[in-house]
């Protein structure tokens, strides 16, 4: 196979053993054997134009936009480079509101949080630079540490003193409640549907059925739900003496209330992989573990949890980079009110981009692209990563 | 659809055989069965009530709706088929437009999706690549390049990339074998993956301004293309632990007996993962048919897709049409849940299970 100048080189495949070398192939047409020389680019091809065009190309332009003052003009646009203005008007000047929050001074509480989780990381950091982390994995956790560091000062400025916190902590909100209450949930479910119970196919059917509807569809769909005065549940609001209650106007309810609607859609997702990783544990070593008399949890912990881990880990990461781009939900149940407390980064974005405030938009893409980057890298090489090693 | 495991269903145990079993191993006492139970029945009860609600609100009157909470069909409120006479004879056409559009885009995303995207975890599983560093590094370049020429100083996109694409060329044949540092399989893997963390609000302004030069939006082509790409890092993510499960050796055999890597991967490795394959199908198959984002920005009359149709429900002035965004809801389910049996025939022991196992 020749070697060829494009972007994905070739190397000699590995896989074929030396013997085959010996094999007397059988003669084939030129046209056939040039297409199967260049079959690995074939393969491959496809796939990679496609993903750069789409992906790369528009990086690149929503990075130019984010460093650039944007103008609509009649008939067009003029674009004006700005640096990094855009950037820093989101975290330290007039956005900073709404995409960190209202800061004042921080509590002691917060302070107290903070310098915990500070405390935390340098351990973790120290307890990895004795170890055998190669140089480039230790300025990778450096970087995860300084991310978090960071994001926890925000909670401690944010939440923990009182004041009110912007659309990123808002994402952060949905998608570390999100996918902790889901998974415990979707774990549960599958655990109990991976038993010998009676109609467990009618039950994975129901607990399926979510998945299949439009999220936008469940976004109208919850807000009847949360309809304290003609939704379903009016009456249960009124004997609670809460029938003014609109539970669209304080944050905290509103914001549990689209993790609700959001857990609803994505359980069904998170049961069904762990229902499939669960029925492939070993039966055997199940049932020596009843035989040795241990409890269903011990059971549970020292045979089960870790062979279904490497699976949890993986389904954990895909529905938390789902949760990074939840926008159709808050848009639907509550516009993102009240105020800004239920806006995601993504509808921060699209409110933006409607304005219209395409430079703006950019850069709170950009902003929400770095943390989804730095935590979702991190969480698949710390933890995905080690687990498959586990098993393997 | 059932994910019921094969040997059970050997056993040709009903429901009811099974609850008068002689107790086996590791069987639960009745105290903890009830809870199991009554789990059961409540997650059932918080799953299936929206659902019932939608269904029931789609056959009542405006009046039934905004008088509060009414229950029961034919107890509570008379039922009534205005909204599904709407839909699906008044306004028949209306309708019909954005489901015949979804149909298509889905299809055709899905179909072109799952080809491009197992061919490339095919190829990631088995084949060995080695891109040089230096030659990956020269391509941004030149499409930064391209991308600053357009943007800022207002190049003919034609010109710019044509240009661009020249000058890689040039260089990476001048400079190629220089280059030393090169990349690994995994490194491409875990690029194609990391494309899924795009949020599409990234993604979809260029996109859009992308074919608006080319004067594609609107199209069920923009749409279809636009999907496949969105989907295309969870096929490859899935189908990659799926081929990388499957054994060499049949396909080194087929080899040493003069197929080309093409027949071998369809006559061969393809049926052998058709598992992974259905799953992945329905799976990316559901996203493309409820896709919102995407379609509101490069879709407004002719592409408009089902999605775009429960979103027009909410009729500004006169508030949110519920009875008939409950048809319309209804309506799209229908196709997935036929997907999904049809799928799951091919799904025997548990949809997605070897995909993520790793």
């Amino acid at each position: 196979m020749t070697t060829q100048d494009s972007v994905v080189g070739v190397s000699q495949s590995g896989s074929r053993s030396p013997t085959a070398i010996a094999v007397e192939l059988p003669p084939r047409g030129g046209f056939a054997e040039w297409f199967d020389n260049q079959s690995r680019q074939f393969f491959i091809m496809p796939a990679v134009i496609m993903i750069l065009v789409f992906s790369i190309f528009p990086l690149i332009a929503s990075l130019i936009l984010s460093l650039s003052r944007v103008r609509l003009r009649a008939g067009g646009y003029n674009v004006r480079f700005v640096g990094l203005r855009n950037f820093e008007r989101q975290i330290f000047g007039s956005e900073q509101f709404h995409f960190l929050g209202t800061f004042t001074s921080i509590s002691p509480l917060g302070w107290l949080f903070a310098i915990a989780v500070a405390a935390l990381l340098i351990w973790w950091l120290v307890r990895c630079f004795r170890g055998s982390v190669s140089l480039l994995g230790f300025i990778g956790r450096l970087i995860t540490a300084g991310m978090i560091f960071g994001l926890s000062l925000m909670f401690a400025a944010t939440l923990l003193s009182g004041n009110q916190f912007g659309t990123l902590g808002v994402t952060l909100f949905y998608v570390l409640v999100g996918c902790a209450v889901q998974f415990l949930i979707g774990l549960g479910l599958a655990v109990i549907c991976a038993q010998p119970i009676w109609g467990r196919t009618f039950f994975r059917v129901v607990f399926f059925l979510p998945m299949m509807i439009t999220p936008i569809g469940i976004g109208f769909g919850f807000r009847m739900m949360a309809d304290t005065t003609k939704g379903p549940f009016s009456p249960v609001w009124q004997w609670f003496g809460l029938r003014d209650f609109a539970w669209a106007a304080d944050p905290w309810a509103a914001r549990t209330f689209i993790v609700i609607g959001d857990s609803w859609q994505w359980i069904p997702f998170i049961f069904v992989v762990l229902l499939a990783a669960l029925e492939n544990v070993p039966r055997d070593m199940v049932e020596a573990g009843h035989v040795d008399g241990a409890s269903g949890w011990q059971i549970f912990r020292e045979i089960t949890w870790p062979s279904i881990a490497p699976v949890a880990a993986t389904v954990i990461l895909i529905r938390a980079i789902e949760a990074f781009k939840l926008v159709d939900l808050p848009n639907i149940m509550t516009s993102g009110g009240p105020g800004i407390s239920t806006e995601s980064m993504t509808l921060h974005a699209f409110f933006a981009w409607r304005a219209p405030d395409l430079a703006q938009s950019a850069a709170v893409s950009y902003l929400l692209l770095f943390v989804a980057v730095v935590l979702c890298v991190s969480f698949f090489n710390l933890v995905v990563l080690k687990r498959r090693a586990a098993i393997a | 659809m059932t994910f019921g495991d094969p040997t059970q269903r050997a056993r040709g145990s009903s429901g009811i055989g099974r609850f008068f079993e002689a107790p086996q191993i590791g069987r639960m006492s009745p105290a903890s069965r009830l809870i199991v139970y009554s789990l059961l029945l409540f997650w059932s009860a918080f799953v299936l009530f929206p659902l019932y609600w939608i269904v029931i609100t789609s056959v009542k009157l405006p009046i039934d709706v905004n008088d509060g909470p009414a229950y029961l069909p034919f107890i509570d409120f008379a039922p009534n088929m205005h909204a599904w006479r709407d839909l699906l004879v008044l306004d028949l056409a209306e309708t019909v437009k954005p489901y015949r559009n979804s149909v298509i885009i889905a299809l055709f995303a899905t179909i072109a999706c799952m080809l491009i995207g197992s061919m490339a975890a095919y190829a990631l599983a088995r084949i060995e690549y080695k891109p040089k560093f230096g030659t990956i590094l020269l391509f941004v370049v030149a499409m930064v390049g391209a991308s600053v020429s357009v943007g800022i100083w207002g190049v003919d996109w034609r010109l710019a990339a044509a240009s661009a694409g020249a000058i890689f060329v040039l260089l990476a044949r001048a400079l190629g074998r220089r280059f030393k540092r090169s990349v690994g399989n995994g490194d491409i893997l875990f690029w194609m993956i990391s494309q899924r963390i795009l949020p599409p609000v990234v993604t979809v302004v260029p996109v859009y301004m992308m074919f608006q030069s080319v004067r594609l939006l609107d199209t069920h082509f923009a749409l279809i293309v636009t999907y496949t790409v969105v989907n295309l890092p969870i096929v490859v993510w899935l189908m990659y632990d799926f081929f990388s499960g499957i054994p060499k050796d049949l396909e080194e055999s087929a080899q040493l007996d003069g197929a080309s890597r093409l027949t071998v991967f369809y006559e061969i490795v393809l049926p052998l993962a058709r598992t992974g394959l259905a799953a992945t199908t329905l799976l990316v198959l559901i996203f493309s048919w409820n896709e919102y984002v995407v379609a509101l920005f490069l879709s407004t009359t002719n592409a408009q897709t089902m999605p775009i149709l429960v979103a027009a429900m909410n009729g500004g002035e006169k508030g949110v049409l519920w009875w008939k965004m409950c048809v319309v809801i209804i309506i799209m389910i229908i196709p997935v849940v036929l997907m999904a049996l049809v799928l799951q025939r091919f799904i025997s022991k548990g949809i997605l299970l070897g995909a993520v196992k790793g």
